[in-house]
């Protein structure tokens, strides 16, 4: 069973360390994707979300450490691995889809070059002829013309520099992508093409990928599979209807119902008191202890556990929605 | 009570030169916003929707006197009688300025870092010449309550930086709402804010706006906030209102292809339902020297040969309640 997994992380704790102190922004969280599977994480600002995304592709800031956990790709772990090594695996196996598409390509070359460049680097056999031909098809892919590769970035829209974006991710045929947030810039209609080009792509190629939003509809669009992340920690997951259907945390409940949106009856929305903590000094117990309505005695005392609900739903909650 | 609008508006334009220099004279412009015209009824909240760069922004701009319009008139009732926005006597700006107030979108940008939240609630208080400084302090104080800083004590010699986003969009709302003004422009307010605090900021403006009488111009390219902040909604495009009309008839009946588009192309947080698809493609550009033609007409999934050989179409009644813009729409709606 595990063979299928194109990546497995493993109890993955990754501190920054501050001026003021260590903080964890990601803390003990596992999770594994299978061959064509889309993961989709959703939380708030600060959460861990995209300092998951750097952990998994090593890309992390000097001051950034990964504490403890393995991320297993392909059968092989990457965290003892050195940048010289790590750099044979990023993009050829796994590679990102960054969230600010305007800064992720360099003004003064060509977007096409920069493709290139990276084709060259990590697939070394291939010819620059071998590699324009690559990215007209990646091009066509996308939806952009293959005329815009000998374009400047500048003369890009926001919509075609993402789909850039997405391409270049594509280059090197990796089995697995990182989508960090694409499409927040964006305008709805742009965000809606760009969004049916990534399921179709994921789709057609058979590719796992990990989507990264704050934007709960955006996840229940795009994920076969959500994980919930509250202030560093994974507080459940499990299969998009599943968890849409039946919430098991109270903080995946509220999250939910404090979405607005345009179709059906007009329900009631959820606020929730206070605000995330700070990560500096998180609260004792379980993180989400001093907002959530379900709280009991143990919630400030003890970390609640990873507990498997079945049908593949797994949640750390001491006093969970639906016991009650 | 009357029957009169708070705030009317006619023709209202602004046309941004592309070209001028020191020496030369523009030859063309970007029509930012290009001929509205609406009224809001007193403590009605009408929510301004649309793509970036359809005009949205410089809309609220124009009507709070940021933006001086290029045509058009700006009219406010203030006790009773409406005065000319942009033709205005010394004596009624600050009838005028006492009366409208605006919330910014981006909570960091949007207050000077130097000054305490008590100076910085307590400004407007301080500009009009409205009471001492103690009765300032216990207004300001009163607000922050009312916003949910509580207890406002432990925030009034606070800086800015010490605050989180909610809190310090909190403080931009006391700040707007401290002189009681009639009529306030929210630009984005919550969409810098993470979903769990944008709800509870959500509910205290409306809460507010009831307790105050405050009519809001709420601006947003989100139409699920819009459908819970707004009485009623317009959809801009390119410069033009294309459809105004209550806010559930708007999202469940939408007429303009635009609306139409619009509101397929928004993701619904529930994995059981299918969106229909999106008839549009392409995104928005600008309105630089645009034809007479309807400004939809390029991206347009049911023109014709009529849209192309006329001009822009008026804003007609068209169904319970709505004006649309556009030839295709029948009378009746569909």
């Amino acid at each position: 069973m595990s063979n299928d997994n194109v990546i497995e992380v493993k109890n993955l704790t990754m501190e920054y360390s501050t001026r003021k102190g260590n903080v964890s922004a990601v803390d003990n969280v596992s999770f594994s994707i299978k061959r064509g599977q889309a993961l989709g994480l959703v939380g708030e600002s600060g959460c861990g979300k995209t300092s998951i995304a750097k952990s998994l592709l090593k890309l992390l800031p000097d001051n950034a450490m990964i504490q403890q956990g393995q991320i297993v790709l392909n059968g092989k772990d990457m965290v003892p691995l050195s940048e010289t090594e790590m750099r044979t695996h990023r993009w050829s196996e796994i590679s990102m889809v960054f969230q600010a598409a305007m800064n992720a390509f360099n003004p003064v070359y060509t977007v096409g070059d920069q493709i290139i460049e990276a084709i060259e680097t990590h697939l070394p056999k291939v010819t620059e002829a071998e590699g324009r031909a690559k990215i007209e098809t990646l091009f066509r892919m996308v939806g952009l013309a293959p005329e815009m590769m000998d374009r400047y970035p500048h003369e890009y829209s926001g919509g075609m520099r993402q789909r850039a974006v997405i391409a270049m991710a594509l280059s090197c045929d990796p089995d697995i992508i990182i989508a960090d947030e694409p499409t927040t810039a964006l305008d709805v209609i742009v965000q809606d093409s760009i969004l049916k080009e990534i399921t179709a792509l994921q789709e057609n190629l058979n590719m796992s990928m990990v989507y990264i939003s704050h934007d709960v509809a955006v996840i229940a669009e795009v994920s076969d599979r959500v994980g919930v992340m509250y202030a560093g920690r994974m507080v459940e997951l499990a299969d998009t209807e599943e968890i849409f259907i039946r919430p098991i945390h109270p903080y995946t409940y509220a999250l939910m119902q404090s979405f607005p949106s345009v179709t059906g009856p007009k329900k009631e929305l959820i606020s929730l008191p206070g605000e995330p903590p700070d990560l500096l000094h998180p609260p004792k117990g379980c993180r989400f202890h001093p907002r959530c309505p379900n709280r009991i005695e143990q919630c400030d005392q003890e970390q609640p556990e990873w507990k498997d609900y079945g049908n593949n739903h797994f949640c750390a909650c001491w006093n969970p929605m639906e016991v009650n | 009570m009357s029957d009169q609008p708070l705030i009317k508006v006619e023709g209202l334009r602004k046309l941004y030169p592309i070209d001028a220099g020191v020496f030369r004279k523009a030859t063309s412009f970007n029509h930012a916003v290009d001929g509205l015209n609406f009224e809001i009824g007193q403590g009605e909240s009408l929510g301004l929707v649309g793509e970036s760069g359809c005009g949205k922004s410089t809309t609220g701009k124009m009507l709070v006197s940021l933006y001086e319009p290029s045509d058009g008139k700006i009219q406010l009732k203030v006790n009773d009688d409406y005065i000319d926005v942009n033709n205005i006597d010394r004596a009624d700006r600050k009838d005028y300025r006492r009366n409208v107030q605006m919330i910014f979108q981006d909570p960091y940008e949007s207050m000077n870092p130097r000054m305490t939240i008590f100076d910085i609630v307590g400004e407007p208080l301080s500009v009009q010449g409205i009471g001492t400084i103690a009765q300032r302090e216990e207004r300001v104080t009163e607000f922050l309550e009312m916003v949910g800083l509580t207890p406002a004590s432990s925030f009034l010699f606070r800086y800015p930086h010490e605050l989180s986003g909610g809190q310090r969009q909190r403080v931009a709302i006391a700040r707007a709402l401290v002189i009681e003004p009639n009529f306030v422009v929210a630009d984005e307010p919550t969409s810098m804010l993470d979903v769990s605090i944008r709800t509870g900021v959500m509910k205290l403006m409306q809460d507010l706006a009831e307790r105050l009488d405050v009519t809001y111009l709420y601006i947003t390219h989100d139409l699920a906030v819009a459908r819970y902040m707004c009485d009623r909604i317009a959809v801009m495009y390119l410069g033009k209102i294309v459809e105004i009309g209550p806010t559930e008839e708007l999202l469940s009946n939408p007429r303009h292809p635009y609306t139409k588009a619009l509101l397929s192309a928004v993701p619904i947080p529930d994995p059981r339902i299918t969106r229909d698809p999106v008839l549009i493609e392409g995104g928005i550009s600008k309105a630089i020297d645009p034809p007479a033609q309807c400004r939809f007409y390029g991206r347009c999934p049911i023109r014709d040969e009529y849209c192309k050989t006329h001009d822009h179409p008026p804003l007609e009644r068209k169904g319970s309640g709505m004006d649309v813009a556009c030839y295709k729409v029948a009378v009746d709606g569909e």
